[in-house]
């Protein structure tokens, strides 16, 4: 159930990475809107097939529009929504699966259109909503239910997958803290072009690796993620890639890139088109002209 | 006596100008006052490959290409081999002497049209030589095509004269080289040409002129054959404010790019053919299911897989009326005329918009560039209609019941009230996820009942009462129309049923299925796919099948009705 859906038949399990997500997502909606002085009706977030993908439900407060489509296919549609009316705030939310595997073949694309939608992607390593198989970013060798044996398959290095296929705004991040991340999703909003926010949203039930995240202090045990030197110029490409080479997982802004959007392409070749009415269309195939 | 009706063909190799040569005659004896139809088959390459073009030229509307052929220009030895057997009794082939030679005697002479294009100055003019020879054949007015030469060449160029001498003297050349041989295929009647205005267009640009005159405003699309030309089209012309064209990455995105457009509230489209129609199976799924207006064009080819890119056949209707999983009838759209094409592109995108909901429009290769001269529409004729939008007094449930008593509640747009999540899942009336039963049923109640609201395609009903009913569907609408004709003329009790809405059926359309003991239904495939969607609505149909690739020819169509007819209808 959700606050506003007592009926809504769907629930994440307990200490599920999502809800962080949600609460960030909600947070920089809301703080989008303030800033910009638009209603919440005016964000649409596109969503993929998963658990992440019921977030466009449980947002809480002010219903945003939502897209709940098919499996993978979060980019194309927001592509048609985005082109579809420019002036909306366009995110998608989708989790590694949906984005990374069955809809991988979009993210090239997206990033050759420099398509201005905004991708919050939950990272969960694995397949929740249908219990428990590998996911493209299982790590080789990982036991699950599909892989009773072991992965035979490399796991894909997402950050490094964005950088190579020219993504131009990569920030990475984990679920377990909201504020922050809401300011890195409000951010990639206001970035004009694609921006991918690559959210470790650790699985409770068959993924749970808050500790390998976050490690435990208290025992002296670090975790994989660690805060970008405040040093770290995100404007670089060179240093993006460097970033991208150590270990671990770099929690903060990696690269940016201002460039011209989708729509301001389109822009440049609408002012050289024809621009003919369609009684000019039609005439131009008279018999006799 | 003179003749009304003429079949030209040009055959040879893919790259040599043969469907320039059509074009050109087509063109310059619809410049005349004759109706034109041209017809083109080549193999799916670039350059080469045996390819042929041919126009047929009537004095009435051409509704077919005809049955055999009257004059052939063979370009090649293979050509010739694989040609000449479809001429007419009387028919006469003109053979390229500068590639190969045919012994003395034949009904055919030879023509050297490179050299002789040359001694005019311009070497370009060679298909003149061959039009100039076949205009001679046919008795066919030479001062028409030097106006019609005129017109073409008039472009305020410094050289515009120069060219115009050269290629009426190309056209002057060829009809002497066919004096010289001696043969005449008969005389063409004078024309009759129509008191109304026209246009010369193909299948493919008539169905995307009738989208954008109905307001069509985003275009995506992937090239595939026969369907490419949609996509060049919208790159050229869907410019302008609101307007957006784009090729994407695959079907696949652009069968999810037109959705995204359409739930942002733009009339939006693709076009595709077989194999890519395939890929959008998923995405026409979730427009169904979530209610977003759009239209997929599927320019039919020959399939499965691959298939025939570049050949006709009628065999993609199963999978348009059934394109994804689950319980889905799309609305189906199928035009058999270049005039047609125009008018089902216009009425696909008010249906969309109507009830809110995606179309079908089906074509296919025998009608994508076919080239015809046609009446031409009147814009103001053709109406635009908007999806009806939320409104105050609406619940704001974008998802509740509705049982067609009243209108159809307006559609929330991003942006404006109403927000809602448009859902593939089944969901309530807020576009929530829900599996309860309650909420199944009453929203694919909604979803089947929506389509009650598509009605004004074209239709037409002739001898209603007749024992036999025939009932074409698309393209095969015209070579099926000129065997009824015949059929009729010669005494058979025959009737007419024609509808180029396949789903829903009109009732007019539905009655006589229902009360016909014996509808014959003459379909492009193998497996009967009008005749048997019919019988499952309980109407007696059966098909005749042609699955060659080409389009069926009238005078085979009288006989396999005829052998139907003479089988009478069984109790």
């Amino acid at each position: 159930m959700s606050k506003r859906n007592p009926e809504y038949d769907f629930a994440w399990c307990p200490g599920c990475g999502d809800f962080g997500v949600r609460r960030a997502l909600q947070v920089a909606l809301e703080n989008y809107s303030i800033e910009h002085e638009e209603p919440q009706a005016n964000n649409i977030v596109v969503a993929g097939i998963g658990c992440s993908g019921n977030m466009v439900h449980l947002v809480e407060g002010d219903q945003p529009f939502g897209l709940h489509g098919i499996h993978g296919r979060t980019l194309p549609i927001s592509l048609g929504v985005k082109m579809g009316n420019p002036e909306l705030n366009t995110v998608v939310v989708a989790g590694d699966g949906d984005f990374l595997s069955i809809g991988g073949e979009h993210i090239g694309p997206a990033a050759n259109r420099n398509l201005d939608v905004t991708a919050v992607v939950m990272d969960n390593g694995v397949y929740g909503l249908t219990k428990g198989q590998s996911s493209p970013t299982t790590d080789y060798g990982a036991v699950t239910v599909s892989t009773p044996l072991g992965k035979i398959e490399n796991p894909i290095s997402p950050l490094r997958h964005y950088m190579s296929i020219g993504v131009t705004y990569i920030a990475s991040y984990y679920s377990s803290k909201p504020r922050v991340l809401a300011k890195l999703i409000q951010e990639a909003m206001n970035h004009r072009g694609f921006s991918i926010v690559h959210v470790q949203s650790p699985c409770t039930t068959y993924n749970d690796t808050y500790d390998i995240l976050k490690g435990k202090p208290k025992e002296g045990i670090k975790g994989l993620a660690y805060d970008i030197p405040e040093d770290h110029d995100p404007t670089s490409v060179q240093a993006a890639n460097e970033l991208l080479e150590q270990p671990g997982i770099p929690l903060g802004v990696i690269f940016k890139y201002e460039g011209k959007a989708l729509q301001d392409r389109h822009q440049e070749l609408q002012s050289k088109a024809p621009n003919k009415t369609n009684q000019q269309l039609l005439d131009s195939y008279l018999l006799k002209a | 006596m003179d003749k009304h009706d003429f079949v030209i063909r040009f055959a040879g190799e893919g790259g040599q100008g043969l469907v320039t040569s059509a074009d050109a005659l087509s063109r310059a004896a619809a410049h005349a006052g004759y109706f034109v139809q041209t017809h083109s088959t080549f193999p799916s390459q670039i350059m080469g490959g045996p390819a042929s073009s041919q126009v047929r030229i009537s004095t009435t509307p051409v509704l077919s290409s005809g049955d055999g052929v009257d004059v052939l220009v063979a370009l090649n030895q293979y050509a010739y081999d694989h040609h000449h057997q479809d001429l007419n009794v009387g028919g006469v082939t003109i053979y390229n002497a500068e590639e190969y030679e045919l012994p003395e005697g034949g009904d055919y002479f030879g023509i050297k049209a490179d050299e002789l294009a040359k001694s005019t100055g311009n070497a370009r003019a060679a298909n003149m030589v061959s039009i100039g020879a076949v205009a001679n054949l046919i008795d066919f007015d030479l001062d028409q095509i030097d106006a019609f030469i005129t017109q073409r060449f008039t472009r305020g160029r410094a050289g515009d004269d120069e060219i115009i001498a050269a290629n009426i003297k190309a056209v002057r050349l060829g009809a002497e080289v066919a004096t010289n041989a001696g043969f005449k295929v008969g005389k063409l009647h004078a024309p009759d040409p129509p008191d109304y205005e026209q246009i010369v267009i193909t299948g493919n640009a008539a169905l995307s002129l009738g989208a954008t005159a109905a307001g069509l405003e985003f275009y995506v699309g992937y090239p595939i054959s026969p369907a490419t030309t949609v996509l060049i089209w919208m790159e050229n012309n869907l410019w302008g404010e609101g307007r957006f064209v784009h090729q994407v990455a695959s079907e696949i995105e652009a069968i999810n790019a037109i959705l995204g457009a359409g739930f942002a509230g733009k009339k939006a489209m693709t076009a595709t053919a077989g194999p890519g129609f395939s890929l959008m199976s998923e995405g026409l799924g979730l427009a169904w299911m979530a209610e977003i207006p759009l239209v997929v064009v599927d320019v039919q080819r020959g399939g499965p897989a691959t298939g025939l890119p570049t050949k006709s056949e009628q065999s993609d209707l199963y999978t348009c009326m059934h394109p994804a999983h689950g319980d889905i009838k799309m609305p189906v759209l199928a035009p058999g005329t270049i005039e047609e094409c125009f008018y089902a592109g216009a009425l696909s995108v008010n249906w969309a918009e109507r009830y809110q909901g995606p179309v079908i429009l089906l074509s296919e290769f025998g009608l994508a560039e076919r080239g015809e001269n046609i009446r031409r529409p009147e814009l103001s004729a053709i109406s635009t209609e908007s999806r009806t939008l939320v409104n105050e007094e609406d619940t704001g449930k974008r998802y509740d019941s509705w049982d067609g008593t009243t209108p159809l509640p307006g559609m929330p747009i991003p942006g404006g009230r109403g927000a809602y999540v448009a859902n593939g899942s089944e969901h309530d009336e807020i576009g929530d996820t829900t599996h309860l039963p309650r909420h199944h049923i009453r929203l694919t109640e909604r979803r089947f009942k929506k389509l009650d609201l598509l009605n004004g395609a074209h239709y037409e009903i002739e001898n209603a009462d007749a024992d036999v009913i025939i009932m074409p569907w698309g393209s095969s609408k015209g070579p099926a129309r000129e065997a009824y004709d015949r059929l009729l003329a010669s005494g058979e009790n025959v009737g007419w049923l024609y509808s180029v809405a396949l789903h829903p059926l009109p009732d007019e359309v539905k009655n006589v299925l229902a009360s016909s003991d014996k509808i014959i239904v003459p379909e492009l495939n193998y497996l009967g796919q009008w005749s048997s969607l019919l019988r499952q609505e309980g109407y007696k149909a059966e098909s005749i099948t042609q699955y060659t690739g080409l389009p069926f020819r009238p005078a085979d169509l009288v006989v396999s009705i005829r052998e139907r007819i003479d089988v009478g209808v069984t109790a």
